[in-house]
């Protein structure tokens, strides 16, 4: 909950070129007057310089200059609106096949993807790619909005047949099939986008926004174990404040409370916890996604990077992983490589052991492979200067993922998801 | 359990990315200019350290065309909180030749700032300013990164930008780089609003419904004052207004308003259909004004 009491929800968009995704962000944004009077003018004036005879919303988003020459999206954009109950934030991420990091990078902030097909052209190359990265980040939702309806006279037939495509990936996934919805829409002329379409009785169900606003995701971390990763520790060496020496972080997972056991890692040692606090207030406990400072009985060592943890719920500590990796940056992955691998705020040094194999993005099975290239996703296995402390991703989000920092030009370069 | 804290998730962001620059970064700095975002910024800052002081000081680049009651205020708020503050001035900047003063009709000291900014970084070496821009703001805002990387020049390159996955921050620089640090990316005008509402935050009298001399030019309310440039057809009157944002008076117009009170003002936000920066003044210079701005290193 926000400070207003409004539900959060975090949405990844994805599409193919010229699918209509701007479009329909844009009337999202148009319909839920989210869009002010000077921005509405600023669409209105470019439409017409441009000679367009309807309200290019597309405009709304594209933000860079190449993108407004192109026609195009290359980056990762952030979009925010709101209605009475909910606040959104979109991340709004290109379709090209070169652009899988943007789609990655965006979904990894989201709980709910919305992927969008042209109803002209229906599943393509493209929508397995996006679907599939959604699956591997194990989004909560995915909803489907297949658009463009106006070009195919709102046929249901076209719409049925897109969805039992669809559903073929489905199977082939870790996806529940109540976690997929379909949603036949158009974008430019606002048909089931916040308004139930006149055109298309036969589809009852919800309008996208009203599915948006329903949508209860869970985060696959809010529902397991309490994750205390240290980020800072305070020591106000004040008067008032002589002896306090807090550890500062965000909990993930669980809550924790005072009096709970708790193990420090790497060392090992237990403690208890003495006090959580949040600025001036003492909690008593602490729910998952709290940025807050806790105190222990003991006078333990303890430092950024390590990690606090329940005695009874210790994580796997080791030395070698294995972890699928989804290449970011233009600098490929080799064998031999070493990188420093940033898990949580904590860093050690790690080295390509063996690549296993590199994965089609689009569930058609994987190949042997020497390299992960830009976009490339594959099976790696690593070994470690020192243990981290982890989870595996899919039973924990925030401890089973980590970066790969290049050591010379200091980039991200890959971002792995722990098996 | 019935004392369970259930954190805001947009606070609890903004709290670990500050902690995460102050853990991060050998000299970190906030960049304060006496507006909403970045006094929101300082209460952000104070909660994540508490009860420690904040371990960063403040820098306000002064453009000598402030309001003046944005400063009064500044001075109260480092006073108050035992808060270190650095002011450089941008009429320093014009007396050593590296920037001319601006003309004529839209003269404003604004994109002068980058200058005196750019050399208070080189001054301090600071490898970190933390700002108080949010994407919502403006397009090419959108695109921002939480930890935005600049050159040696203080230039953004924004089709290189390091991807940002999950809530890991990756503040590895080489020498003479720094990186520009955004803890309220994701909120909105709103979410500001109501958050100073919420937390009881002081805010500068500007942003409350009062009388002003002002005149009316391009659809927008200008200040009547010395600093501004005025047509002698350009007849000045009194208005009731406030201000949504707060940059120089050259680059700041006014909104007509009788929102007197932080309930009045979030209820205004809310029924507004003009945009926050739609009164910024330096946005109205083409549809990339932000965008080049940004690129030689502006805020």
């Amino acid at each position: 909950m926000d400070i207003q009491g409004r539900k959060l929800i975090k949405i990844a968009t994805a599409g193919s070129v010229d699918d209509g995704k701007s479009t329909l962000i844009g009337r999202l944004l148009y319909d839920t007057k989210s869009l002010t009077t000077d921005k509405i003018e600023a669409i209105e004036r470019n439409s017409k310089q441009r000679g367009y005879d309807y309200l290019d919303f597309s405009l709304a988003t594209d933000g860079l200059v190449a993108e407004r020459e192109q026609g195009i999206t290359i980056d990762v954009a952030h979009i925010y609106f709101n209605t009475d109950k909910t606040n959104f934030i979109v991340a709004d991420t290109p379709g090209h096949v070169e652009y899988t990091r943007n789609m990655v990078t965006g979904a990894s902030t989201s709980q709910v993807a919305i992927i969008l097909i042209d109803a002209r052209k229906g599943v393509i190359e493209q929508t397995y790619r996006h679907f599939f990265i959604a699956n591997l980040l194990r989004l909560s939702h995915v909803v489907v909005a297949i658009n463009k309806m106006d070009l195919v006279d709102y046929s249901e037939e076209t719409f049925l047949k897109i969805k039992s495509d669809f559903d073929q990936l489905v199977a082939k996934s870790d996806f529940d099939e109540d976690q997929i919805t379909f949603i036949p829409v158009s974008a430019l002329k606002g048909e089931n986008v916040t308004k139930s379409s006149t055109h298309m009785p036969w589809y009852v169900g919800n309008t996208l926004l009203d599915h948006l606003e329903v949508l209860e995701p869970q985060d696959l971390e809010e529902s397991t174990v309490a994750r205390f990763p240290v980020q800072y520790v305070i020591r106000p060496k004040t008067e008032a404040y002589h002896d306090f020496r807090g550890f500062s972080g965000v909990l993930y997972g669980n809550s924790l409370k005072v009096g709970d056991r708790v193990t420090l890692l790497p060392s090992g040692n237990e403690s208890t916890i003495k006090g959580i606090h949040f600025f001036d207030q003492e909690i008593e406990e602490a729910a998952p996604g709290s940025s807050v400072t806790i105190t222990l009985t003991e006078e333990v060592d303890c430092s950024r990077g390590d990690m606090i943890v329940k005695s009874s719920e210790l994580p796997q500590s080791e030395k070698m992983l294995s972890a699928t990796i989804c290449q970011v940056n233009s600098k490929g992955l080799r064998v031999g490589q070493k990188y420093i691998l940033q898990h949580g705020v904590n860093r050690v040094l790690a080295k390509v052991d063996q690549i296993e194999a590199k994965v089609h993005a689009d569930f058609s099975g994987a190949e042997a492979s020497e390299e992960l290239r830009l976009n490339d996703i594959g099976k790696v296995h690593f070994r470690l200067s020192k243990p981290i402390h982890f989870d595996s991703y899919s039973s924990h989000k925030s401890n089973g993922s980590f970066i790969l920092i290049d050591e010379s030009s200091y980039d991200t370069i890959s971002v792995g998801f722990i098996n | 359990m019935s004392n369970l804290f259930i954190p805001n998730p947009k606070e609890a962001e903004s709290i670990h990315i500050l902690r995460e620059v102050a853990a991060q970064f050998e000299r970190p700095v906030l960049l304060f200019s006496g507006g909403k975002d970045s006094i929101t910024l300082v209460r952000l800052a104070q909660k994540a350290f508490f009860p420690a002081k904040i371990p960063f000081p403040l820098l306000h680049v002064d453009t000598g065309h402030n309001f003046p009651e944005t400063i009064e205020f500044r001075d109260k708020l480092v006073e108050e909180l035992g808060l270190e503050l650095i002011v450089r001035n941008v009429q320093d900047s014009i007396d050593q030749g590296k920037v001319r003063e601006e003309k004529g009709r839209y003269a404003s000291r604004n994109s002068l700032q980058t200058t005196t900014l750019l050399d208070a970084i080189e001054e301090f070496k600071f490898d970190a300013c933390i700002g108080g821009a949010r994407r919502d703001e403006e397009k090419a805002r959108a695109k921002e990164r939480v930890f935005s990387v600049r050159d040696d020049f203080g230039q953004w390159d924004e089709k290189n930008q390091r991807p940002e996955l999950f809530d890991m921050l990756n503040g590895k620089i080489h020498v003479g780089q720094n990186v520009r640090v955004f803890p309220i990316s994701n909120w909105t005008e709103l979410d500001v609003w109501e958050y100073i509402r919420t937390e009881n935050i002081e805010i500068p009298s500007i942003y409350f419904a009062h009388k002003r001399e002002v005149f009316f030019r391009d659809g927008l309310i200008w200040t009547a004052n010395e600093h501004v440039y005025r047509e002698q057809h350009e007849e000045v009157v009194e208005k009731w207004v406030r201000f949504r944002t707060v940059g120089d008076m050259t680059c700041t117009a006014a909104v007509l308003s009788e929102a007197t009170s932080l309930d009045d003002v979030v209820a205004e936000i809310r029924q507004s259909t003009l945009s926050e920066r739609g009164a910024r003044i330096d946005d109205k210079r083409s549809e990339a004004a932000m965008e080049t701005r940004k690129k030689v290193g502006y805020f």
